[in-house]
């Protein structure tokens, strides 16, 4: 297991499946917050669903209202286990934190040489720290 | 981030959920953007309260909090006046919602006061570098430009985390260095009335986010201030602005002339009163964008005095000021203008049925195409009152 060290923004545990694009995400239009699925045709993501998985991306974008939104896909069952940001923003931190999903950023390393969409991870946002099995990789 | 300990038992859950939450939300915006501790704020304005921008996201997550406000709390305008919202031709449906997000702030001891102004509202009568944390950019411009107290703009989250614990990060507008002017707008004209919102609305793309210093050849009154403030902050972003010799700042501090200079000519002030000109009559008038003051009612009041109004007109301000001069109301809803309390024509969807509008706000005029898709032209007050066709009563 390889540990990298990262900020925390919101705290928790949690463990999941990389999906990760280098597109910012606006939460409000980018994503169905019925079915957790990436509804905009200009996004990387588009079609994918975020449910359950650890979404990593640079930052989010757009309308404060996102963060509503992200409460929304966690009331209905179809949010992200974990995010990871470059840098995370306002928008990002607190519809992680009011949804209660663990979320990080500034990892000590770049995440998107790091990560590969489909690699199995543990956010450890309380403990400032992400957990990766190396041999998958 | 430095926290006492008492804000680290908050963060660790041992005054609730929803406590929680709320410290969890003020520490993590400190930590973005540096902030070394929390600081006491004397009031909270709470943004995310219409029902056509929060949504149901936004009213489940209000309905699930607990607790209660631990500072004077009040919210931003609503989709609708609360009273007379059906004869706004607003929706039941979207009446019910509305009421229900209000309910749900009432619960947690937030006044349900809904408007831009709340300086005018009594217990948020702040001073000269008081702390506060509110939502609504033209208030925060006018808190910080006008009366030099220190707020961020913060968000509807935010602004109710703070106010559930009392505190806000100390970051950005609340530090000095944060502050101070780094570039100057010099307006080689002289101005009055609507023609200071045409300026914000003119030099708040340019400014951006940052904070400007004007020079200007006429005092504005305070009127004369909230609207280039709540111009600045729509077709710009600008929380915090100061005028030499007129803002409190500005007459303490002794800012050093900025480097960048924007110069503003007549001619760009004209131009915004020529916006789609081409439109020969608009099928509705709106004013009060931000709420009017007293001395904007009385003025109106003035103007329409023994007069009736041929097309709608709508005059916004708070309920509570509304309630407090009921002879100015009367007077002015004896034309037919319509007095709309708690919302205005920019964030209800009361507005979207009709295809031309005429206002006297460079805020409105930044914000109505593209949140109500209706085309707006510019007009100065008297103007406007003219425009929604005026014939004596006798």
């Amino acid at each position: 297991m390889m540990r990298i060290n990262c900020r925390t923004i919101a705290r928790g545990v949690a463990e999941g499946e990389v999906l990760l694009t280098r597109d910012p995400i606006s939460f409000l239009g980018n994503v169905d917050p019925h079915t957790g699925i990436v509804v905009e045709p200009q996004h990387e993501l588009y079609g994918q669903s975020i449910c359950g998985k650890v979404l990593v991306f640079p930052y989010g974008k757009g309308s404060t209202v996102g963060s509503y939104v992200i409460y929304q896909l966690f009331k209905n069952n179809v949010a992200p286990a974990a995010m990871i940001n470059l840098e995370s923003e306002p928008i990002v931190a607190v519809g992680a934190i009011i949804s209660g999903i663990p979320l990080v950023d500034r990892l000590e390393n770049d995440p998107f040489e790091l990560l590969k969409s489909g690699d199995r991870i543990i956010v450890n946002s309380t403990g400032s720290f992400v957990e990766i099995n190396k041999d998958q990789s | 981030m430095y926290l006492t300990q008492e804000e680290e038992k908050t963060l660790e859950g041992e005054y609730g959920q929803s406590l929680q939450k709320a410290i969890e939300i003020l520490v993590a915006l400190g930590d973005i953007y540096g902030a070394d501790q929390l600081i006491p704020v004397k009031s909270a304005q709470i943004a995310g309260v219409s029902y056509k921008t929060i949504g149901d996201a936004g009213l489940e997550w209000i309905s699930d909090l607990e607790g209660k406000v631990k500072i004077p709390s009040i919210l931003n305008p609503a989709g609708m006046d609360i009273t007379r919202w059906n004869e706004m031709g607003i929706d039941p449906f979207f009446a019910k919602k509305q009421h229900e997000i209000i309910e749900a702030y009432a619960k947690l001891g937030i006044q349900t006061k809904c408007t831009c102004t709340p300086y005018y509202l009594e217990g948020f009568d702040v001073k000269l570098d008081d702390h506060i944390a509110w939502s609504e950019s033209s208030a925060v411009s006018y808190a910080n430009s006008v009366i030099g107290a220190r707020t961020n703009r913060e968000g509807g989250p935010s602004a109710l985390a703070a106010a559930l614990v009392g505190k806000t990060a100390n970051y950005g507008y609340h530090l000095d260095e944060m502050r101070v002017p780094v570039i100057a707008v010099e307006v080689d004209c002289e101005l009055s009335g609507s023609d200071y919102g045409a300026l914000g609305y003119v030099v708040g793309k340019t400014v951006g986010s940052r904070v400007p210093m004007f020079y200007m050849k006429t005092e504005p009154s305070k009127d004369e201030m909230k609207s280039l403030g709540a111009a600045m902050a729509a077709s710009g972003a600008v929380a915090l602005y100061h005028i030499e010799g007129v803002t409190p700042e500005a007459i303490r501090n002794k800012f050093a002339r900025p480097d960048e200079i924007i110069p503003v000519e007549r001619r760009q002030i004209d131009e915004v009163y020529e916006t789609n000109r081409e439109i020969q009559s608009t099928e509705i008038i709106t004013v009060g964008c931000p709420h009017c003051s007293p001395a904007e009612l009385e003025r109106i009041a003035q103007l329409v005095d023994g007069k009736k109004l041929q097309k709608e007109m709508w005059v916004c301000t708070a309920r509570e000021v509304a309630e407090k001069y009921p002879d100015l109301v009367a007077k002015i809803e004896k034309s037919g203008a319509k007095i709309v309390c708690d919302t205005c024509m920019v964030v209800s969807p009361a507005t979207n049925k009709y295809a031309s509008m005429t206002v006297n706000s460079g805020k409105a005029l930044a914000y109505v195409p593209s949140m109500c898709k209706v085309a707006a032209k510019y007009a100065s007050i008297e103007d406007c009152i003219k425009e929604a066709g005026v014939v004596d009563e006798n």
